[in-house]
């Protein structure tokens, strides 16, 4: 079954009434959306040089040429041509730039969702200075306008977006965060009617890493932080912007941004995640378009700034080695170059750097969605297998990362592939260091 | 009117009046499709990713060593046939004294390089793009994403260079004819330039400020 299929034959009721005219004119019309002159910029400049290529980790581990990261993109580029640049009369009277059919966006599916995390390295390669990430960015969004979003990342939007987490629970979250504050012995501070910090919680943590999030407790407690959790914005990431779906990306947002304005927040903490970081802290303004009433934060971002304040004292680990993971959208894309190595460093942490580390790290294969996609599998484990061996080149003993997406990454690879490490949070290494 | 005269004559004219004219629409066109306030919070001011920008323009010429492993033999062969075709284009006397005529200045103080080197450079320039031209159809990447625009601006390109050379060592027949062939193909060249790849010469600039200053004004790697 190819993946087109597979999505369309899952999509909801109103989505599988549009006609294939429909889901072209929905596309086109969420394209044009972006049509401003930093993107025609973008689109302009391709010089069709294929660096874009050396820099992705999907292309590098398959030698496949279709993920060509400005390849992806093609849909948009197309559209623009047609309907938006300098020449789109011209290229319409005579022909020479075809409307983008339903069939390309079918095609385009897998090459957007399945073989882009959006980490953003092929952006730092290209010679001309273009965005490529975003120009694939605005293809997954056309392609969710058009109802060709890969259905398990919609559909856990759509949920989201209705009740605050992307699916259903054995037990609601808010009561999962209760249970592990009792088995750790820790007092969870729910649903505050106000508060000073409102603190979300990767729902991967939840699931898998319930000591990450007693570590956060753990954290914010010693701190002595003005701070609450909220089950009506507890969950940090956002299948919205995942999905590519701006409408969903923007109800998920205002779930946390209303929560916080309730409160009377001052700061935001996001947890170790990174693609909720580059949502909440780079895309919420912009989608909800208002400038927000408090600081967003990333966790590691905040205990820096307190370890600088001298608020937070860490202890010195063993003499244990240690890689660190950068994750792409906190670093590369996000801008939080030194942070997580501050904390390392009070920490007395004996880093052994990857070769490509902070904004050149390659991505884990996972981020982006890709992690939730059971057709992305192989071609992640293909892409994971390569940075594993980049990981072990440093001859570390220990692996930390500051991303609970990039974790359940590590880990599906990790036991794919009989490695020899666990891949650690770096907030669980300070919850274990700090001082009273 | 011979095929000389009118190649250097009212054909020009209309190829630099379609070159500046169609130039200026596209780059104003693109310019004029509006620009979106942000409204994140920043971490440098508007001033300080400004000057990062501007950097930017600069410093993506040099490829980051990280990438330089992989794409070391395609940025030399890139480089190479663009500083000959800058030398030859700019340096090159007979180059320069039609510029000069063109424009109507004068500018002794103009250098040149010295025609024997300007023939290596030339021939080096040629194997050069041969080599780009047959890497663009082995390479994977390059041939899945390359189109007519890629193709057609490397015929002009051969056509020019091959005309330019056979004219300076009087081969393939009478001067005035290969000359002829040589400006036409020039004329060909502005021509196709605004409608082409080859506007990449323009948009190099804002594109790269571009990625530099919003980068900045997220802390992000630029």
């Amino acid at each position: 079954m190819s993946t087109a299929t597979q999505n369309l034959s899952g999509a909801p009721a109103a989505e599988e009434r549009l006609s294939p005219s429909e889901r072209e004119e929905r596309a086109m019309s969420e394209f044009a959306h972006h049509f401003g002159a930093y993107t025609a910029t973008n689109l302009e400049s391709c010089i069709h040089c294929g660096m874009c290529a050396d820099a992705c980790h999907f292309y590098i581990a398959t030698e496949d040429p279709k993920y060509t990261p400005i390849l992806k993109a093609e849909p948009f580029k197309q559209a623009y041509r047609r309907e938006s640049g300098a020449f789109a009369p011209f290229y319409k009277l005579l022909g020479l730039k075809k409307k983008v059919t339903v069939d390309e966006l079918e095609e385009w599916q897998e090459l957007l969702f399945d073989s882009c995390s959006q980490c953003g390295r092929c952006s730092l390669i290209c010679p001309m200075g273009i965005e490529v990430a975003e120009m694939i960015e605005i293809g997954r969004r056309g392609m969710a306008a058009a109802g060709l979003a890969p259905k398990a990342l919609m559909d856990r939007a759509r949920h989201q977006a209705e009740t605050g987490q992307p699916e259903e629970s054995e037990k609601p979250y808010p009561e999962v965060l209760r249970e592990i504050g009792k088995e750790h012995d820790l007092e969870v501070k729910l649903d505050k009617d106000k508060a000073d910090i409102l603190v979300c919680l990767p729902r991967t943590d939840l699931d898998q890493n319930p000591e990450s999030v007693a570590a956060m407790i753990k954290i914010f407690d010693r701190l002595g932080a003005d701070y609450t959790f909220r089950s009506d914005a507890l969950i940090a990431e956002n299948y919205g912007y995942y999905a590519g779906s701006r409408g969903l990306q923007k109800r998920i947002t205002s779930r946390i941004t209303d929560a916080a304005k309730k409160l009377g927040a001052s700061l935001v903490i996001v947890p170790e995640c990174g693609h909720a970081y580059t949502a909440l802290r780079w895309q919420a303004a912009e989608i909800l378009g208002e400038r927000l009433p408090f600081r967003v934060r990333h966790v590691t971002e905040f205990l820096a700034e307190q370890l600088e304040a001298g608020k937070l004292k860490l202890s010195k680990v063993n003499g244990d080695t240690f890689a660190f993971h950068d994750p792409c959208q906190l670093v590369r894309k996000g801008g939080i170059m030194d942070a997580p190595r501050q904390l390392m460093d009070a920490m007395d942490v004996d880093l052994r750097e990857m070769h490509n580390k902070k904004g050149f790290s390659f991505c884990c294969g996972g981020g982006g969605g890709v992690n939730d996609l059971e057709s992305a599998k192989d071609l992640r484990n293909r892409a994971q297998t390569m940075k594993l061996r980049e990981i072990d080149d440093t001859g570390a003993k220990r692996f930390l990362t500051s991303c609970s997406d990039c974790r359940v990454s590590f880990n599906e690879a990790g036991e794919n592939q009989d490695w020899n490490k666990k891949t650690e949070s770096l907030i669980e290494l300070v919850a274990t260091q700090i001082k009273e | 009117m011979t095929l000389l005269e009118f190649s250097r004559g009212p054909m020009l004219h209309f190829a630099l009046f379609v070159f500046v004219f169609a130039v200026l629409w596209r780059l104003i066109s693109t310019f004029m499709l509006g620009w979106r306030k942000r409204k994140s919070e920043w971490r440098t001011t508007s001033g300080s990713s400004a000057v990062k920008g501007a950097i930017a323009v600069g410093n993506r010429s040099w490829p980051h060593p990280e990438f330089l492993e992989r794409t070391a033999f395609g940025e030399a062969v890139g480089y190479g046939y663009h500083i000959g075709l800058f030398a030859i284009i700019l340096l090159g006397a007979p180059h320069v004294i039609f510029w000069k005529n063109l424009f109507g200045i004068s500018a002794t103080w103009w250098p040149t390089i010295p025609s024997g080197i300007i023939h290596v450079i030339s021939v080096v320039t040629i194997f050069l793009l041969l080599i780009a031209t047959i890497r663009r159809y082995m390479h994977p990447p390059l041939r899945r994403i390359s189109n007519f625009d890629d193709w057609f601006t490397l015929v002009i390109l051969f056509g020019l260079m091959i005309s330019g050379v056979m004219a300076v060592f009087g081969l393939g027949g009478r001067y005035e004819i290969i000359l002829a062939v040589h400006i036409i193909s020039f004329n060909v060249l502005l021509i196709w330039f605004p409608f082409s790849k080859l506007m990449h010469a323009f948009y190099i600039l804002p594109a790269r400020f571009f990625i530099g200053y919003t980068h900045a004004k997220k802390g992000a790697s630029t």
